[in-house]
């Protein structure tokens, strides 16, 4: 094989399997060690520039990194990377000189956004520094978008989103509350520099079925939590179905439990390697006794003297391949009858622009999602972007809070006339971690403590107010261990092929086996020959120049290295280094300092 | 941070031996020797070999003198049985403990000065005496533990890292094993796993005294430009002679071989060595025209390596002294002390 690049390339981004996986490739081992330190400010600092609200994510993100992460190759369970991002939020000093400003010179470019959710919220944070005036229109009375009107407040406090949210708006955005947009042609005309949609997807799926429109018991999901969150819903009746098994579902039968309901059935139609749920919100429930009922589709509401009394289902059956995916579905015609006072469908979202006219040059495809260009969210009507649920149908937060980030690139791009697709790349700086003969600038010692749970509050306590918060925070305790659970995957094993004796120190040291020194051949030949066998073939592969002494390579399988730095300690020459990577994410403030100077060069060149 | 020590992690791709055991149950304390030094390369040999074999470790007893290589086996095996014996005298404590215990699987663990220099007597004592046990030399040129003196096996004109030539002649411990009627003479160098693990391996089960001379570089006293010990012209130098593959009990023979290709040499426990000629006019069987081969090439620059004598069917130490079967600590107290009328029996004997 030939020598793997890894200079001015993403390889060492990839190592970072957290950072990697997170959209907005949040910088997780630093902030970990950050928060290892005490230093609480700069870790949520640090998350704040990627992230924008890690108090509100640090306890409702997706956590796409967790399942991501290197501690699952070595154990069963991931870094608390997002409950640590919590410690850091609960933890934070007075942050207000830290925080982005807007100059009182502005630029003299009005941006229209219309919805007041976290991608819109993101595109003004990273607009409104560069003196750009932006305009917030929200249909509601609140702003905050999903996370307000869906996400329950016994997982995320108001005030905790009225902060990080504050952070934003207190930069001087125009925040236009109870504005429902009504017409995109309209809005056009208002002379906008550009326009932002981050509308979400707000229409809740409903279900056709017979005794569907008999009775007023049977909710949608998103809307019913809406009219919780708003209070204009307090109760609820003893016994609730709840159908299907997502993200939502978890929230509906939960949110429930607080308004009065005693028996909150989960009806699922797969079984559970299928449910939408992630694993710890299906945990989170079933601490509180829902019930999950598996292999059960909705066959008919029944209605009886013009009440809801319940449901009956078609039980299910499948057949699984050897994969593990279902080969064969089959109704096995029995069916089973669940009493109900009330039903919540919480069977997913849509997208839905009925504001925005056919014809005015923004194209939606044939499932009327509108076409854009997945690099820079622009649409077909130039200078109209759409970010977040709006875009590419319903994700979550730190999805949007990406799109944001990208938009506001395009917008400022848009805005200054410059080509939209000359973004700058991502970088990865390298610095060496080594402080003596045997020290480094990190804590490489292998810890092997099991994640820390997080404490709830009781199980009686909790259901008293809606908005009692369940999860406490990790206690300090936790937090000494957590920290220590991360492996600093930042701290690359750099090597130095020409400074190479082949004295084989680093390969009978490493704890994983993930070093071999072997003659070089082609890539299936040379996976054989390693001193481990490869377990995720998508992970890297890095493999050297030839040696000098035998003119064999030095591979390795990224897969299983802890960066505990033992190669490097024990190598006799240095060939292996420890050095901290730190990914360069350009920002609509670093493009646009970019795109500064490229001006200035083509004037002067005239 | 500063230095740890390696961590006890079992993942996923780790394998198993015939007694459930990973690799890390087979290793032992952190190496305190120099980063890159060979020695630490033949301990994981030793660990690779002894994993492969599911020996358990409690059936283990390592030995050694005095010296950087003398101070490995705390790096192999922590749960065998250990003495490490003042310098140059391992082989009498492991001629005591073999006595005592022939069930033990005994592996010494010296360096060129410990044998050559200071323990030669006793190093050729335990050859003649054809002691069952696997005897290593870790053999860098020097004494790397007071800092790089030449030993007794630097070769004429090496030079030290200061710049001394070596004017006297090497004692080279491999023809000294076949002159004194060494059953298992080898050479290998840490650098070269392929050949040291599977003649580690034929080591531990050959019935007699094994010994490996394994060139070790010293890295920091003796792996420099002018050295004949160094990683660079050993790899320059290195000359295979006869290849040894190691094929436990019942096992098949996997590899394919050319008719008259292979010799296989069956061990008392059942598993064979297949020996594969390398250099076509090396002669196994004959210790001298051996012994011609390897000065000849010597004088070339050239080190001969691999499995360069062996002969299963001399008796050890045991054998030869016609001992009981059991080791002694199995003994009923009685029998291993019959009590004062039976001595005074057997000094009649002699009167
Ligand atoms: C029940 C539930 C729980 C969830 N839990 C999580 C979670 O724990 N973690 C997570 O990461 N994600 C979660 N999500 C998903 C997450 O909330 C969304 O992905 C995210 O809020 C999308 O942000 P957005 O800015 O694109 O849109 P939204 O947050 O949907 O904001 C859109 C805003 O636009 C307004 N709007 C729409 N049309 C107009 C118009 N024509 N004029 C003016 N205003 C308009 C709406 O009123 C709304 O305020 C959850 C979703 C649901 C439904
Ligand atoms: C009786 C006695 N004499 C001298 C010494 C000093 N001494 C310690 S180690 C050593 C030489 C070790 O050389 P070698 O066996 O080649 O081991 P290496 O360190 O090279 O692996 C000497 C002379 C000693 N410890 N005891
Ligand atoms: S171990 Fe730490 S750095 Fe590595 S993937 Fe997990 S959280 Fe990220
Ligand atoms: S840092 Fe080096 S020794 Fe440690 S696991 Fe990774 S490759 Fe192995
Ligand atoms: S420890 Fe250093 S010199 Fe030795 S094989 Fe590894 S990289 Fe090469
Ligand atoms: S001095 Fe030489 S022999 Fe001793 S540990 Fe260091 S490199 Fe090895
Ligand atoms: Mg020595």
């Amino acid at each position: 094989m030939d020598p793997t690049k890894t200079e001015g390339t993403e390889y060492f981004h990839q190592v970072v399997d957290c950072q990697w996986g997170c959209p907005a490739h949040t910088d997780v081992p630093e902030y970990i060690r950050l928060i290892a330190q005490g230093r609480f400010t700069d870790a949520y600092m640090l998350n704040r520039e990627s992230n924008v609200f890690p108090g509100i994510l640090g306890r409702t993100c997706d956590r796409p990194c967790e399942p991501a992460c290197r501690r699952t190759r070595v154990e069963d369970k991931p870094v608390a990377i997002c409950r640590l991002k919590r410690v850091a939020a609960d933890n934070r000093g007075d942050i207000s000189d830290r925080l982005p400003t807007a100059p009182k010179q502005k630029n003299g470019k009005r941006i229209a956004l219309v919805g007041a959710g976290c991608a819109s919220l993101t595109v003004a944070n990273d607009l409104m520094p560069l003196g750009y005036e932006c305009v917030i229109y929200d249909a509601l009375d609140e702003v905050g978008g999903l996370m307000r009107t869906n996400i329950p407040s016994f997982r995320l406090p108001a005030s905790v989103m009225d902060e990080e949210v504050g952070y934003i708006l207190d930069m001087g955005v125009d925040l236009r509350l109870s504005s429902p947009i009504e017409s995109m042609a309209e809005l056009l005309k208002e002379g906008y520099n550009a326009i932002f949609v981050g509308s979400g997807a707000p229409k809740g799926k409903d279900i056709d079925m017979p005794g569907r429109d008999e009775s007023d018991r049977i909710h949608i999901g998103i809307q019913w939590l809406e009219s919780v969150a708003f209070g204009h819903t307090e109760k609820i009746g003893k016994k609730v179905l709840i159908i299907g098994v997502g993200n939502t579902a978890m929230d509906c039968c939960r949110t429930s439990l607080r308004l009065g309901a005693r028996d909150v059935k989960v009806m699922a139609r797969k079984t559970r390697d299928f449910f939408k749920a992630s694993d710890w919100e299906l945990e989170d429930a079933e601490e509180e006794q829902v019930e999950i009922v598996v292999k059960h589709s909705p066959k008919e509401f029944v209605i009886e003297d013009g009440k809801l009394v319940g449901m009956t289902f078609e039980k299910m059956e499948y057949d699984l391949d050897e994969k593990g995916r279902i080969a064969d579905t089959r109704v096995t015609g029995e069916e089973a009858f669940f009493p109900c006072d009330d039903v919540i469908l919480a069977l997913g979202q849509d997208t839905a622009f009925p504001w925005v006219e056919r014809g005015i040059g923004i194209n939606f495809d044939k499932w009327s999602v509108p076409v854009l260009d997945e690099v820079t969210f622009e649409s077909t009507l130039p200078g109209v972007f759409f970010g977040g649920d709006a875009a590419f149908g319903p994700k979550n937060i730190i999805w949007a809070v990406e799109h944001g980030h990208q938009a506001a690139i395009s917008i400022d791009k848009y805005c200054n006339e410059r080509p939209l697709d000359e973004r700058l790349p991502r970088g990865v700086n390298l610095q060496s971690a080594k402080m003596g003969i045997h020290e480094w600038s990190y804590s490489n010692d292998y810890d092997p403590a099991g994640r820390r749970i997080m404490p709830h509050v009781d199980l009686k306590e909790r259901f008293k107010k809606l908005n009692i918060e369940v999860e406490l925070g990790f206690s300090v305790e936790q937090v000494v261990t957590e920290v220590e659970r991360c492996l600093n995957c930042d701290l690359q094993t750099v090597f130095f092929a020409d400074l190479c004796i082949e004295c084989d120190a680093c390969i009978d040291i490493c704890p994983v086996d993930c070093l071999t020194i072997t003659p070089n051949a082609d890539e299936d030949t040379l996976k054989k020959s390693l001193k481990a066998p490869i377990l995720e073939p998508s992970q890297l592969l890095y493999v050297s120049a030839a040696l000098k002494q035998t003119s064999r390579v030095m591979v390795k399988d990224e897969n299983l290295c802890v960066h505990c730095g033992l190669c490097a300690e024990r190598c006799p020459t240095a060939a292996w280094d420890m050095q901290k990577s730190s990914l360069v994410i350009p920002y609509a403030i670093d493009e646009a300092r970019e795109d500064a100077a490229k001006c200035q060069a083509e004037r002067k060149a005239g | 941070m500063t230095s740890i020590t390696k961590p006890q992690i079992i993942h996923e791709g780790m394998a198993r031996n015939a007694l459930g055991l990973t690799i890390r149950d087979y290793e032992g304390r952190m190496s305190t020797l120099c980063a890159g030094c060979g020695h630490d390369s033949v301990t994981s040999a030793i660990v690779q070999s002894f994993f492969e074999l599911s020996v358990p470790p409690h059936s283990v007893a390592k030995l050694s003198g005095i010296g950087c290589s003398s101070k490995t086996p705390a790096y192999f095996l922590s749960a065998a049985h250990g003495f490490n014996a003042v310098h140059g005298r391992m082989p009498s404590i492991a001629t005591g403990a073999n006595a005592a215990n022939r069930e033990l699987s005994l592996i010494g663990i010296s360096g060129d000065g410990d044998s050559l220099s200071i323990g030669l007597g006793q190093f050729a004592h335990a050859v003649r005496r054809n002691l069952n046990m696997l005897y290593i030399i870790e053999n860098n040129g020097v004494y790397g533990l007071t800092k790089g003196q030449f030993s007794a096996s630097a070769d004429v004109g090496t030079k030290a890292k200061k710049g001394e030539v070596n004017e006297q002649q090497p004692i080279d411990p491999v023809q000294m094993a076949m002159a004194l009627g060494g059953t298992f003479v080898a050479r290998s160098f840490s650098g070269d796993k392929e050949q040291l693990i599977p003649l580690i391996k034929a080591g531990i089960r050959h019935n007699g005294f094994a010994l490996i001379d394994v060139l070790s570089p010293c890295v920091t006293f003796n792996d420099h430009e002018d050295s004949t010990k160094s990683y660079a012209y050993t790899r320059q130098f290195f000359h295979p002679a006869m290849h040894a593959d190691f094929v436990p009990p019942a096992e098949e023979i996997k590899t394919a071989y050319d008719e008259g290709e292979v010799m296989t040499i069956e061990l008392h426990d059942g598993s064979r060595i297949l020996l594969r000629k390398i250099s076509k006019d090396y002669s196994l069987n004959n210790r001298g025209a051996a012994i011609d081969y390897i000065r000849s090439h010597h004088r070339k620059g050239e080190i001969v390596t691999g499995l360069l004598y062996i002969d299963e069917s001399e008796p050890d130490m045991h054998a030869i002294n016609q001992t009981t079967k059991t080791p002694l600590n199995d003994l009923p107290f009685d029998k291993l002390c019959p009590g004062g009328e039976a001595l005074e029996t057997l000094q009649q004997r002699f009167r």
